[in-house]
């Protein structure tokens, strides 16, 4: 675990220029903000760690800067929304979602307003940051929250895409951003549809299921076992909610799906994929591979993904074990 | 006021004091209000008769005087909002959304009823003519921003009115709220506090003090007036004049000094009565001294 260090790889003030992913959020309001739709920019003194500053440059008078006061900003973003205005919230996801649950239950989705949260540096990309910073319980929170749609992109062209879709999109939505510079999975996204899973192939023996920041390195394990001849499917489900059931029901036809997320496995994807397993029978066995319902250790992020066994060695580790166990 | 279409749409903007025929009106209103407040929770059996009394008279000058409303269209976009922090006073909002046809009147007799669209709190989802949701204390300030916000970015010249409890001073998030605004510049939010000195645990003072109120929100760089909140001619007076004032260049609170449970004696004397019932008795004594007019 003690390994060299790059802190440009993923120290979170490298993130705005070399963040593929974050560095989408900003350039891609900037291109709807001038298309005319209404969108507004909000985030709580972190417009340099989400790139929104590129945003505020450009549109000043459509960003509004909030200060440390994250409730408040959550809850203005409501009125906002009243008004006709599209606002896109960004501040790290622990902050947004464990702090401002209530406001965004209350007062954006019971309210049902096309309000855009976007939780940034989910999991465990702020390493060193320690528990407080790390979100590990977000897609549990915020899938319970009626109305709301949790959206877990791979990488900035999936979230470029999906941002676009927003803008039709009736109800609030929730967008769980990682690192902000995970490797790129798709050359075109294509359409973006909420609540359709993106299924790259299918396995008899395991489906692997995975969203956001966990899609590259999933994807690079189930390509090595594909490439032995293992008969392994893979799906990047960027939507956890409305959960794409016949994703996981076609999933079932393998004999294990195996989940990976960057999160608790209490509450999270792999929960959402066991409710539909259950509710739906089968005989399809069910892994869930993520944070183990403890807090997560202090170092940094790159450290943490191999300890967690959450990187692309890790997670093809994982899948070995569970294939090996049929 | 908002008696006829055309009065409605521009009432009260002017910089000038109430007429006697005006203030007779209002203060009509301010009745009716807490009539039907005591009719509505004799059909829940129990509410908050004394938040609302203590805040019927700034309802009254609000909805039939100062705010630009269009009768019968609640969703009018260049409406002035009205948000309420204090929730749980909406039972005395209804009767004048009702009143304004923005929902059908016989709609109130639901009230609290199994699926019915009111509750204890005002429901934007649910109600026409509610401006905002509320009910968790602290958050309507917040949102009152974001509309000023809103109103701002679209060049639209609607205020926006925040009714805050005295209690609800306590929760942080109003100040996170109070701060943002004067950064910002908010001068189309209006934060009305109903001072009326007492919350679910006792008086204010005994529960977390919260003054000196004036200083504070002065420290927060608001502009602050201070009215007694149950005289109808200076609280319209203090509203119209805050209204038309166009050369604000910070947010407004009006401070009303008002009683809990004004309008009824024995509920203006004690602390017990923020949530409760009167039943049959009592309730025919309450509505005898609201008719003599104690509100006056």
């Amino acid at each position: 675990m003690n390994g060299p260090v790059d802190p440009a790889s993923w120290h979170y003030r490298q993130l705005a220029t070399r963040a593929p992913t974050l560095g989408v959020l900003a350039q891609t309001l900037n291109e709807l903000a001038d298309a005319g739709h209404p969108v507004a920019a909000i985030t709580a003194d972190l417009q340099y760690s989400n790139g929104l500053a590129a945003f505020a440059r450009k549109h000043p008078e459509r960003f509004i800067q909030f200060g440390i006061s994250e409730q408040n900003m959550v809850s203005a973003a409501a009125g906002l929304a009243t008004t006709g205005i599209m606002p896109y919230v960004a501040t790290f996801a622990s902050f947004l979602a464990l702090l401002c649950c209530e406001q965004i239950r209350t007062d954006i989705a019971y309210s049902d307003l096309p309000v855009r949260l976007i939780g940034h540096h989910t999991g465990i990309a702020m390493g060193f940051y320690g528990t407080s910073h790390h979100a590990t319980e977000d897609i549990a929170i915020m899938r319970s929250i009626a109305d709301l749609t949790v959206v877990a992109p791979a990488d900035g062209v999936q979230f470029a895409t999906a941002l676009k879709a927003s803008v039709n999109y009736r109800q609030p939505i929730y967008f769980r951003i990682g690192r902000g510079h995970d490797p790129q999975v798709y050359d075109d996204a294509g359409e973006f549809r909420f609540g359709k899973a993106v299924t790259h192939c299918e396995g008899e023996e395991l489906t692997v299921i995975a969203c956001g920041s966990t899609v590259h390195p999933a994807l690079q394990a189930v390509k090595a076992l594909r490439a032995e001849g293992r008969s392994v499917g893979f799906v990047d489900m960027h939507t956890i909610k409305p959960l794409d059931r016949d994703a996981v029901v076609q999933a079932m036809r393998s004999k294990l799906i195996l989940t990976v997320e960057e999160h608790n496995i209490i509450g999270g994807l792999g929960g959402a994929v066991a409710e539909v397993m259950a509710e739906t029978g089968g005989e399809a066995r069910l892994i869930r591979h993520g944070i183990m319902d403890e807090y997560s250790l202090i170092a940094p992020p790159t450290h943490l993904y191999a300890h967690y066994r959450l990187d692309a060695p890790g997670i093809e580790a994982v899948a070995r074990e569970a294939l090996a166990s049929l | 006021m908002a008696q006829t279409t055309s009065q409605a749409e521009t009432p009260g903007d002017q910089d000038r004091a109430p007429s006697r025929q005006e203030l007779d009106f209002l203060i009509d209103r301010a009745l009716f209000v807490r009539l039907e407040t005591v009719r509505l929770i004799s059909i829940a059996k129990v509410g908050h008769y004394s938040s609302v009394f203590s805040c019927a008279e700034i309802f009254a000058a609000l909805y039939y005087d100062v705010m630009r409303l269009r009768r019968g269209e609640p969703e009018w976009p260049d409406r002035d909002r009205f948000l309420m922090g204090k929730g749980h006073a909406a039972v005395g909002l209804f009767p004048i959304l009702a009143d304004l046809d923005f929902f059908p009147k016989d709609m109130l007799d639901s009230y609290t009823r199994l699926g019915s669209p009111l509750g204890d709190h005002p429901d934007r989802r649910l109600v026409k003519g509610v401006d905002f949701s509320s009910g968790s204390i602290g958050h309507a300030l917040s949102a009152g921003l974001g509309m000023a916000l809103g109103a701002r970015m679209q060049n639209k010249d609607f205020l926006t009115y925040v009714l805050l409890g005295d209690g609800e001073m306590q929760e942080g998030q109003v100040w996170a709220a109070a701060m943002a605004a004067s950064h910002h510049r908010t001068a189309n939010l209006v934060a009305i506090v109903d001072r009326n000195g007492v919350q679910l645990d006792g008086s204010v003072p005994d529960v977390i003090g919260i003054e000196p109120l004036d200083e504070k929100w002065r420290a927060f760089g608001w502009e602050v007036h201070e009215v007694d909140g149950h005289d109808m001619a200076a609280l319209v007076a203090t509203l119209r004049r805050v209204k038309a004032d166009r050369s604000r260049r910070q947010p407004a609170c009006i401070i009303a000094n008002t009683v809990k449970g004004k309008g009824v004696s024995y509920m203006e004397k004690e602390h017990g009565w923020h949530l409760g019932y009167l039943g049959p008795e009592d309730e025919a004594l309450a509505i005898a001294e609201l008719k003599r007019g104690l509100a006056r």
